[in-house]
């Protein structure tokens, strides 16, 4: 056991000399998030703009089923990816599991809900704004809908930086069905619980700051493109 | 703003080859919300050139009158038809300018664009019809940062960009700088020049007598009077009319 003042000038020195193992448990980490998140996009926007401008029986039913899932717990996610690509899953045949292919299912699960609800409330209000106007110009729905979501690209883009946020820190889901394998599916979080665990405690601090700096980096640039947009009131 | 620009700005129907919608036949047209009664067998038709002018106190319906028209809304019951067609299966053959432009968080130039490209007009012409309301040197801003009487020109602009043959305004230029008004009238009156059916709603007495070819005054939810300019405004047949020039208060 190291102590702390000790244990942070050994992870400031990893952290400084891009320490090889460090440098493959970060881009493993960004990798498998950024994946997840751009497919929770593809996914999420779609369905959150049909149900913002969308009219239909059960809608609020809907909208409460999506604001839940918004909360998932990572580990429930997790187990039940887990028994979907288990040998003896309904889709163990496609041997995906302790992959990474299966950390970017598992978060994709995890923050789709999340870009979907967001994003339904961000393109109803601007909706509310434009519907009138689109329906007197006589565009169709797609073209609506196309409208509405380059006109949202400001807000939506803090939905999609939620949505990485949440994925890039959790470490239940990933655990699960990443397996935490070195040189494998060994990504960020997963990393320092093992090495906490263990001990390791400069390791584990080393990719704790290179977490915060990445969480902490990526909302400081998405909040500078927002106020910039906001200037010339796209917001 | 030359006037070569201004003829080749927006063919009308018959430039473009397809059968007019016009005469317009309003019959029995009634709008209720709740207990509310809005319109209360409203009647009017407008021939097939020119610009009316619907005048009216508050809340007389004249705003909703012109959402029926443009298909917008339903009518509780009544009937609306231009040359035989129902409101909405025309919706797209007309333009509104409402009183508050709902723009695009775009540039000016994105905001005219985007209606040239959807509705499959000519894009060439964006630099045309910038020109024409006079805001040619604020293409690269950001429309919503435009001024009130500029939001409302570019508001126009893209109602022209759709080459409509209805042109309706709800009180475009309430609360606009008077060069605003200026400018939107004269674009308004080279419109109704080319064919285009102008139908502009106004609280703005010096404005309709400027614009108006005839009026219809709206009072408690039906057109009590529609005459020629000429006719209306210096003997008005209905009295609450006649109040409302005076401006009296006409409720």
């Amino acid at each position: 056991m190291q102590g702390m003042g000790e244990a942070l000038s050994l992870a400031l020195q990893m952290v400084w000399s891009g320490d090889a193992d460090l440098l493959e448990i970060v881009l493993l980490s960004l990798r498998v998030s950024l994946s997840a998140t751009l497919v929770a996009l593809l996914i999420g926007l779609p369905l959150g703009a049909l149900v913002a401008i969308s009219r239909f029986r059960g809608r609020n039913l809907v909208l409460i089923v999506m604001n839940a899932l918004m909360g998932l717990p990572p580990v429930v996610v997790g187990l039940v990816v887990y028994l979907h690509f288990s040998r003896s899953g309904p889709l163990g045949f496609l041997g995906l599991l302790y992959t990474p292919t299966a950390m970017i299912v598992a978060q994709t699960i995890l923050i789709a809900p999340i870009v979907a609800a967001l994003s339904r409330q961000v393109l109803e209000d601007l909706h509310a704004e434009y519907a009138e106007q689109f329906r007197s110009l006589g565009l169709s729905k797609v073209q609506s809908v196309q409208a509405l979501l380059w006109d949202a690209r400001y807000s939506l883009l803090t939905v999609g930086l939620a949505g990485f946020g949440r994925a890039v820190a959790e470490v239940g889901a990933v655990i699960i069905v990443g397996g935490n394998i070195d040189h494998l599916t060994r990504v960020m979080t997963t990393a320092i619980a093992l090495e906490t665990s263990k001990g390791d405690l400069s390791f584990a601090l080393a990719l704790g700051i290179i977490l915060l700096v990445i969480a902490l980096g990526v909302n400081a640039a998405v909040q500078s493109v927002r106020m910039s947009a906001a200037r010339m009131s796209y917001v | 703003m030359s006037d070569v620009a201004a003829t080749s700005l927006a063919p009308v129907a018959a430039e473009r080859g397809a059968a007019p919608i016009m005469p317009l036949s309003v019959r029995d047209l009634h709008l209720r919300f709740g207990d509310s009664v809005v319109l209360d067998g409203l009647d009017l038709e407008l021939g097939p050139a020119g610009c009316t002018v619907v005048m009216g106190p508050n809340g007389a319906g004249k705003s909703l009158l012109l959402k029926l028209m443009h298909g917008l809304i339903q009518p509780t019951s009544g009937r609306i038809s231009w040359d035989g067609h129902p409101p909405a299966a025309v919706t797209a053959r007309q333009a509104l300018v409402f009183q508050k432009p709902v723009l695009l968080r775009r540039t000016v130039a994105a905001n005219l664009d985007f209606v040239l490209k959807t509705r499959g007009r000519d894009r060439a012409r964006l630099g045309k019809l910038l020109d024409h309301v006079g805001l040619a040197h604020k293409a690269g801003q950001p429309a919503r940062r435009l001024s009130g009487g500029e939001a409302q020109r570019l508001a126009l602009a893209r109602a022209l960009a759709t080459e409509p043959e209805v042109l309706f305004l709800d009180e475009p230029t309430a609360s606009l700088d008077p060069a605003s008004v200026l400018t939107i009238e004269r674009i308004v009156a080279q419109a109704r020049d080319r064919g285009v059916r102008v139908v502009l709603v106004s609280h703005d007495i010096g404005q309709a007598r400027r614009m108006a070819d005839d009026v219809a005054f709206l009072y408690r939810g039906r057109v009590t009077e529609h005459a020629p300019a000429a006719e209306f405004f210096p003997e008005p047949r209905c009295p609450a009319a006649r109040d409302y020039l005076n401006g009296n208060v006409v409720v």
